[in-house]
């Protein structure tokens, strides 16, 4: 008896120790993330709370007024979020589609996949020039509506130009999202589809009622994932268009630019907490779908 | 006849030979479409300066300032060019050594942004996936929470702090909050999670420690994942534009991406050289890894452990 317990107690010594030595291993990791994005943002917290870095006098709300009325910042919020609720849907419908498509056992599904996948390995600043030929006042795609016989339309000057974002977004992120699709499909029990086929069931109702089923927490993440990445379509912007774009174009991105190049350390603040909360929120609800839905297949 | 036969008995019935004509053609018809940009800017990378004004003078008409030359009424979107040329590369790589500069530029940001951040979340996904406890989970959250952030949240900290350390406008404010961004942590986490503690419990009898139990079992049974997190981390450096606009207010170090929108208008010619030159990196990586992608994005799959 009493030597099983010397002994039980020296394991979790041992096994103490072990938990102790591994927490070094975090050590330089945690120690950047807290000096590079923790701390200088509590600081930030702070920032977005005075009014100015001289005075120091508590303000409480004031700044997140001042920006939430403000024209360009909500003109930014605006175009952002109509963009995001044109991309998304479309990015995680297509590519739901294609893969699966390419789960079904077509001839040439390796090179298809290859092929949809490529637009991720290429820069974007690499095919922004073959884009202004392509979508430019005199360039091919009017020269295709022209000879159509349809009114060419000024892409990047219009209310148009989001379409020329949203189409190279669905182009660089289809082929993510594809992935993570088929992913997802490889992982049905091969035993229900089976199951299926022999109750009869046809492959339209083994999509609806068992494939779509399984991959509900799949579609909810890839649209998540979708809409952070939606966020960051300045990139395309800023390399069609610089530093001004159209109305329309005006991402939160450039409305943070432009408050770096004033400094303005109140209003920088405060609009990255008021991100970061809207951010938190769309993460919460990532988690707690993702709680709820993979329980329900488990069972 | 014999062919007949073949198809015959690869298609089951007539409904199913209709649609896998449809989506074959569907497909079809979508890869084109996304494979064209890529072709049609490389295929122009060899043509001559002459033809790209030709071509596209209409488009960039500053093209030609100066001297005389002939502008096509039209816009002609060649694939193949008329002659192949490579002067715009010798020019891109021997005459003018500024866009290799700007290449250079590029490597030297992402390399090390790479390399130390594989290291430094191999150690940290470790100590995340060896034992597990309440404070542990706790810091994983945080680092998820962090990975998901976007740029207009995570850049106003990073200039916060490259201004007070005095790095602003040099290259390590970016390569240091590179180096410790949680993407590569969250994925290796995530595979080291799946490694049965079998295997560490035989290496501690074989009297191993934590450190060579990371050397020796942990980090040779990660090796695919570290391939795949390397391409992805490659990937997403290799196309920054957010982070020198901000933090490099110095032109002279900004990295190729945020470059080539800047000499468009001038010569298109050697843009479409140097765009070239820009993704065969990367386009190299993916023929050689395609499946260490694929599987490096399978395990981003979910965000749960």
């Amino acid at each position: 008896m009493s030597v099983k317990s010397v002994k039980k107690t020296q394991y979790s010594k041992t096994e103490r120790s072990e938990r102790r030595t591994t927490w070094y291993f975090l050590i330089p990791s945690l120690a950047g993330v807290l000096l590079f994005f923790i701390l200088p943002f509590i600081v930030i917290i702070y920032y977005s709370l005075i009014d100015n870095p001289i005075g120091h006098r508590f303000v409480f709300m004031d700044n997140f007024i001042s920006i939430l009325t403000n024209p360009a910042f909500q003109r930014a919020v605006t175009n952002t979020l109509m963009f995001s609720l044109i991309a998304v849907p479309l990015a995680v419908v297509l590519s739901l589609c294609l893969a699966v498509l390419l789960e079904t056992n077509l001839p040439l599904r390796t090179q298809f996949r290859t092929i949809f996948i490529t637009p991720m390995m290429v820069p974007v600043a690499s095919v922004v020039l073959i884009c202004q030929v392509i979508f430019h006042h005199n360039g091919a795609l009017n020269e295709l509506l022209k000879f159509l016989g349809l009114v060419p339309i000024d892409w990047f000057k219009s209310g148009y130009s989001q379409i020329v974002v949203v189409v190279l977004f669905l182009w660089k992120n289809i082929g993510y999202n594809m992935i993570l699709f088929m992913a997802a499909l490889s992982n049905i029990p091969v035993e229900i589809l089976e199951y299926a086929s022999i109750e009869g069931a046809g492959s339209f109702e083994k999509f609806f009622h068992i494939k779509l089923r399984y991959l509900s927490s799949s579609i909810l993440f890839v649209t998540i994932l979708s809409l952070i990445n939606s966020f960051k379509v300045f990139r395309e912007v800023y390399l069609l268009t610089g530093d001004y774009p159209f109305d329309s174009l005006y991402m939160l991105q450039h409305f943070m630019n432009n408050t770096f190049k004033n400094i303005d350390y109140q209003k920088l603040s405060t609009a990255a907490i008021i991100m970061c909360i809207v951010m938190i929120i769309i993460i919460g609800i990532l988690f707690i779908i993702d709680n709820k839905v993979g329980k329900d297949i488990e069972e | 006849m014999i062919v007949i036969d073949k198809i015959k008995k690869h298609f089951r019935n007539f409904k199913h030979f209709i649609f896998v004509i449809t989506s074959l053609s569907l497909l079809l018809f979508l890869a084109v479409l996304i494979i064209t940009p890529i072709i049609l800017t490389m295929s122009n990378s060899f043509m001559a300066s002459s033809e790209i004004s030709s071509n596209y003078g209409k488009i960039f008409s500053n093209v030609t300032s100066g001297s005389k030359s002939y502008i096509a009424e039209t816009i002609n979107l060649k694939i193949i060019p008329d002659l192949i040329d490579f002067g715009q590369y010798i020019t891109v790589l021997i005459k003018s050594p500024q866009y290799l500069l700007k290449f250079w530029n590029s490597v030297i940001l992402v390399v090390p942004i790479m390399v130390f951040q594989i290291v430094l979340a191999l150690a940290a996904a470790y100590c995340f996936a060896r034992f597990t406890g309440r404070i542990r989970e706790m810091i994983f959250f945080t680092y998820i929470v962090l990975m998901l952030m976007p740029y207009q949240v995570t850049l106003v900290p990073n200039y916060l702090v490259s201004n007070w350390i005095g790095i602003l406008n040099t290259r390590w404010s970016i390569i240091l909050p590179g180096i410790f961004a949680p993407f590569s942590v969250f994925i290796l986490t995530k595979y080291m999670r799946r490694i049965p503690s079998s295997m560490s419990e035989a290496a501690k009898i074989d009297g191993a420690n934590e450190l060579q139990i990371f050397a020796k079992v942990y980090v040779p049974l990660c090796k695919s994942t570290i391939y795949s997190v390397a391409i992805l981390v490659f990937i997403d450096y290799w196309n920054m534009v957010e982070q020198p606009l901000i933090l490099l207010s110095d032109s002279e170090m900004h990295p190729l991406s945020v470059f080539l929108s800047k000499i468009n208008s001038g010569d298109v010619g050697l843009a479409f050289a140097v765009a070239t030159i820009y993704m065969v990196p990367t386009l190299l990586v993916f023929l050689y890894s395609e499946d260490y992608l694929i599987e490096g994005i399978a395990y981003a799959g979910g965000i749960k452990g």
